[in-house]
């Protein structure tokens, strides 16, 4: 390959970005775009598949391949991608509705089969393009324009989630948290399989201030580091270990008091698309139609 | 001493029994022995959607039905004229097809007062006279099966009874002198692993042919010539069998990988099944955790550059309407197979129907048009899933490919393709540009628009389900733009090109009758009846639901009266009568069958 040299604007399209003003979606685009020339990689051979919500226009804004489909779907769609053409660095963006409630048998079985693609999750806890009823994600009691006197859902934890479904790199981030997204993001890109990345993302509209715990104090940030004590859990981070990072997973900051930024998981596991590619390999490549056609008992007439 | 033989045109057999008791491969093997004496053929297996129903009840029967002659035939036929039942239960579920004077073999063994009773008989029909209208040959199969195995080393009583197909399978190998050479090895091959079971069943298998020989209960022996089919090399094949080899043809023609996406449901896992073998064709394979999922992924490769397909049935395609809904917005290729069975809902997963017609033409939201064809016999859905790629890699569009229950389990001799002369599919994929690329600018003859996939430099490019400005593709909510888009989607499937209508005509035949997919069998050998019968009629039999051929008006104005047959409530009539505002009318029954000759020939008579 010949030395690429892109920058930041390299990957902005021409398209006017169309979220609401102070949206943290604007945080996590303009870190996508700035860490994204890091990559070395080509923007023909980047591709961005989303569902549908606000975080489902990004695709639009990067000047890669894109494609903006249907609610929920975006996992699959990415899988039958990533499968057919290995060569490819496959995105998805998603959020909290999107991947956890309408698309969230997709999502699990993306992550089991470790499918090489990087699923970034926006979670706002809120669904906002349909004017602010409450997610997945959302708080019990939370009262919203389709919960008027609380919901009485029990919300899911994404990053549990995604261990239990058998993720291979699991973590989370903060949209205006750059530095650390970035770090994020490029253990992301350099994972070989699944990778969900959960970002905390503040919706100004209609669940403003569901972050500003660690938005507002920057002090309250708290990360993982390989192989030291979190916080004052008592907790050593282990990447390769399950149940250390299940225990990470549940640490909340109403709860806890400390809430952990970071890398919870990375495990090496062959992917999806390799696995398949050895078939491929095993079986004698060159089939003949003709033998095929010809085959099993055949008869001759005239 | 042998045995006088009697000559014959045709035969039915119905093979019917538990759905434990091996039918489907009783039949399956009956049907390849037939196969290698030349006579023509078609086969209509006939099973419960339960795997195992209780033993000895009415809902567990499974049947196997083939015809066999010694000239070109269309259908597995009518009635069979030979029955054989492997307990009350058959008897019972399939006595009222057996015409009267029909032959009827019977497992006497099977007959006990708890299986009579299971199948509903107040008294046994073997002793109570209820079978003296037909030629009945009761042979204790069981216990001459398991009689004769008791010698063979290790096998248990009761994998002894479970080789009584085998004996009727040779009892009826001899009655219609049959080589035995090619089951011989069959069975020896298939319990390769286990030679006392190879061994068992080729004993029962010998056993019940030399029965046949020596039983005064059998006086004669029967032989259909072989059939004068157009001159080749055959083979017998099965619709998904076609089906699958004709993807897999498509992708060789176009030079695409093939990328399915599926998820197993009956009648339509066959197709999975086998293109998974397939793997050194560069086949790839997804079983999907949902149908959702499996036409995702097909629509994402296609993204990619491959030939995306995905496979279904009825309950599976209502699920897949909303990304086919994208994939028309995208207009990028997709093959959707319906392999239809009965409904609605979970309906009748094994039995044959028509009826998603509409639902494949306009089961999405919006304006959203997309081309269908379906397929008529066992042997051409290898030509239709070729047909289907090649127009949605041409007009770069979903299409539908229509098969049924009947086709896809149903076999019937196939000449054998030569592979060198299936016309190759030209696909172009949009080369690097300077990104001043513009996706939705279509081609000025088919209004395709470019293929422009990941990996080509300088073609960046979003697509999505949103309304797109024509030609730039960005989002648009242009009032005029959203309405010139729509139109320019629909005159692309209209435009379409399709071969113009043939019609098997007669001279100075006023009625036409019109049918479509898998009825093309039994509507072809009614109107052969009707012929035969000194009457005239015309037969036209659609391949493209949409677009229509250009010439089908004039075709259906041209006669004075319109009968259309389908297995549904009248689909194809409504559409007809709407566009070419011609009195057609139909003949509809949904039963979960195909339809019979007779009752084709009668509903031509009707309006004759």
């Amino acid at each position: 390959m010949s030395e690429l040299k892109l920058s930041m604007k390299d990957f902005k399209s021409d398209q006017e970005v169309r979220w609401c003003p102070g949206c943290g979606d604007y945080a996590i685009l303009a870190a996508v775009q700035s860490f994204m020339p890091e990559l070395g990689i080509a923007r023909e051979n980047i591709v961005f598949i989303s569902g549908i919500g606000c975080a489902a226009r990004f695709p639009y804004y990067m000047q890669t391949y894109g494609m903006h489909s249907i609610h929920g779907r975006a996992p699959a769609i990415a899988t039958g991608l990533a499968v057919s053409r290995p060569d490819l660095s496959v995105w998805v963006v998603t959020g909290d509705g999107d991947a956890l409630s309408i698309g969230g048998n997709h999502l699990i079985h993306a992550l089991r089969r470790n499918v090489n693609v990087k699923i970034l999750l926006f979670n706002n806890r809120i669904y906002g393009l349909t004017k602010g009823q409450y997610s997945p994600t959302s708080g019990q009691g939370k009262v919203t324009g389709s919960t008027p006197v609380g919901s009485v859902d029990y919300p899911f934890n994404p990053l549990a989630l995604a261990l239990g479904a058998g993720a291979t790199f699991v973590a989370r981030a903060l949209d205006v948290d750059k530095p650390g997204l970035t770090d994020v993001l490029r253990r992301a890109a350099a994972h070989r399989g699944a990778a969900l990345v959960e970002v905390f993302q503040n919706c100004n509209i209609y669940n403003d201030g569901e972050f500003d715990y660690i938005r507002e104090q920057k002090d309250a940030r708290t990360y993982l580091e390989q192989g030291q004590p979190f916080a004052a859990t008592g907790i050593v981070h282990d990447e390769a270990d399950f149940a250390t990072a299940f225990a990470l997973a549940q640490l909340t900051w109403e709860k806890d008091g400390v809430l952990p930024l970071g890398v919870f998981r990375d495990v090496d596991r062959a992917s999806y698309d390799q696995l398949v590619q050895t078939q491929l390999d095993d079986a004698a490549a060159g089939g003949d139609l003709q033998a095929l056609v010809s085959s099993g008992d055949t008869w001759s007439i005239g | 001493m042998a045995k006088p033989v009697e000559q014959l045109e045709s035969v039915v057999i119905r093979f019917a029994g538990d759905s434990g008791d091996g039918m489907q491969l009783t039949g399956g093997r009956f049907t390849s022995e037939t196969a290698l004496s030349g006579n023509d053929l078609a086969t209509f297996p006939d099973f419960p959607a339960e795997i195992r129903a209780p033993a000895g009840s009415l809902p567990g029967v499974s049947g196997f039905q083939l015809h066999f002659a010694d000239h070109d035939i269309l259908t597995p036929g009518d009635r069979p004229d030979v029955l054989v039942a492997m307990n009350p239960a058959a008897l019972k579920t399939n006595l009222r097809d057996l015409a009267k004077g029909g032959s009827l073999i019977l497992d006497t063994d099977a007959f006990s007062d708890r299986n009579l009773k299971k199948a509903g008989y107040e008294s046994n029909p073997l002793e109570d006279g209820s079978l003296a209208d037909y030629q009945l040959h009761a042979v204790p199969l069981t216990s001459l099966t398991v009689g004769a195995l008791k010698d063979v080393d290790g096998v248990t009583p009761r994998e002894a009874e479970r080789a009584k197909n085998m004996f009727a399978l040779g009892l009826m190998s001899w009655l219609y002198g049959r080589e035995t050479e090619s089951t011989t090895s069959f069975i020896e091959k298939k319990f390769a692993k286990r030679p006392e079971i190879a061994a068992a069943n080729l004993k029962a298998f010998n056993t019940g042919y030399h029965f046949g020989e020596t039983s005064e209960a059998f006086v004669v022996q029967y032989e259909v010539k072989p059939a004068t089919l157009p001159p080749g090399r055959y083979r017998q094949i099965t619709g998904n069998t076609a089906l699958s080899w004709g993807l897999v043809a498509a992708s060789k023609l176009s030079g695409l990988d093939l990328f399915l996406g599926a998820y197993p449901i009956t009648p339509a896992s066959s197709i999975l099944e086998e293109l998974a073998k397939h793997k050194a064709f560069g086949v790839r394979t997804f079983q999907a955790e949902d149908e959702i999922a499996a036409v995702g992924a097909a629509l994402g490769a296609s993204f990619g550059g491959a030939l995306g397909i995905t496979t279904s049935a009825g309950p599976g395609i209502v699920l897949k309407s909303e990304t086919v809904g994208l994939a028309v917005t995208l207009e990028l290729p997709l093959v959707i197979v319906d392999v239809q069975r009965a409904g609605p809902s979970t309906g009748m997963p094994t039995k044959p129907e028509q009826a998603d017609l509409l639902l494949v033409l306009h089961g999405r939201n919006g304006e959203s048009p997309v081309p269908v064809l379906a397929a008529s016999t066992p042997g051409d859905c290898f030509y239709a899933a070729i047909e289907a790629a090649r127009v949605a890699l041409t007009y770069r569009t979903p299409v539908y490919l229509l098969s049924d229950a009947y086709l896809a389990n149903g076999t019937e001799p196939w000449l054998i393709p030569r592979i060198a002369d299936l016309e190759p599919i030209q696909v172009e994929f949009a080369r690097d540009g300077d990104g001043a690329f513009l996706p939705y600018r279509r081609d000025p003859e088919t209004l395709a628009r470019p293929w422009a996939i990941p990996g080509t430099h300088g073609l960046e490019h979003r697509i999505g389900g949103l309304e797109k400005a024509n030609e730039t593709g960005n989002v648009s909510y242009d009032p005029e733009n959203h309405d010139l888009m729509t139109q320019l989607r629909a005159q692309k499937v209209a435009g379409i090109s399709v071969p113009a209508q043939l019609v098997d005509h007669q001279e100075g035949a006023d009625v036409l009758v019109l049918s479509w997919g898998g009825t093309y069998g039994p509507v072809q050998a009614g109107v052969r009846r009707v012929r035969k019968a000194g009457r005239k009629v015309a037969h036209a039999h659609l391949r493209w639901l949409s677009p229509f051929p250009a010439n089908l008006g004039d075709v259906l104005r041209s006669y004075d009266r319109v009968l259309v047959p389908e297995l549904n409530s009248g689909q194809l009539l409504q559409l007809v009568r709407a566009r070419y505002l011609v009195d057609a009318v139909g003949y509809n029954r949904v039963t979960g069958k195909p339809f019979r000759a007779g009752e084709i020939a009668d509903a031509v008579e009707a309006v004759l």
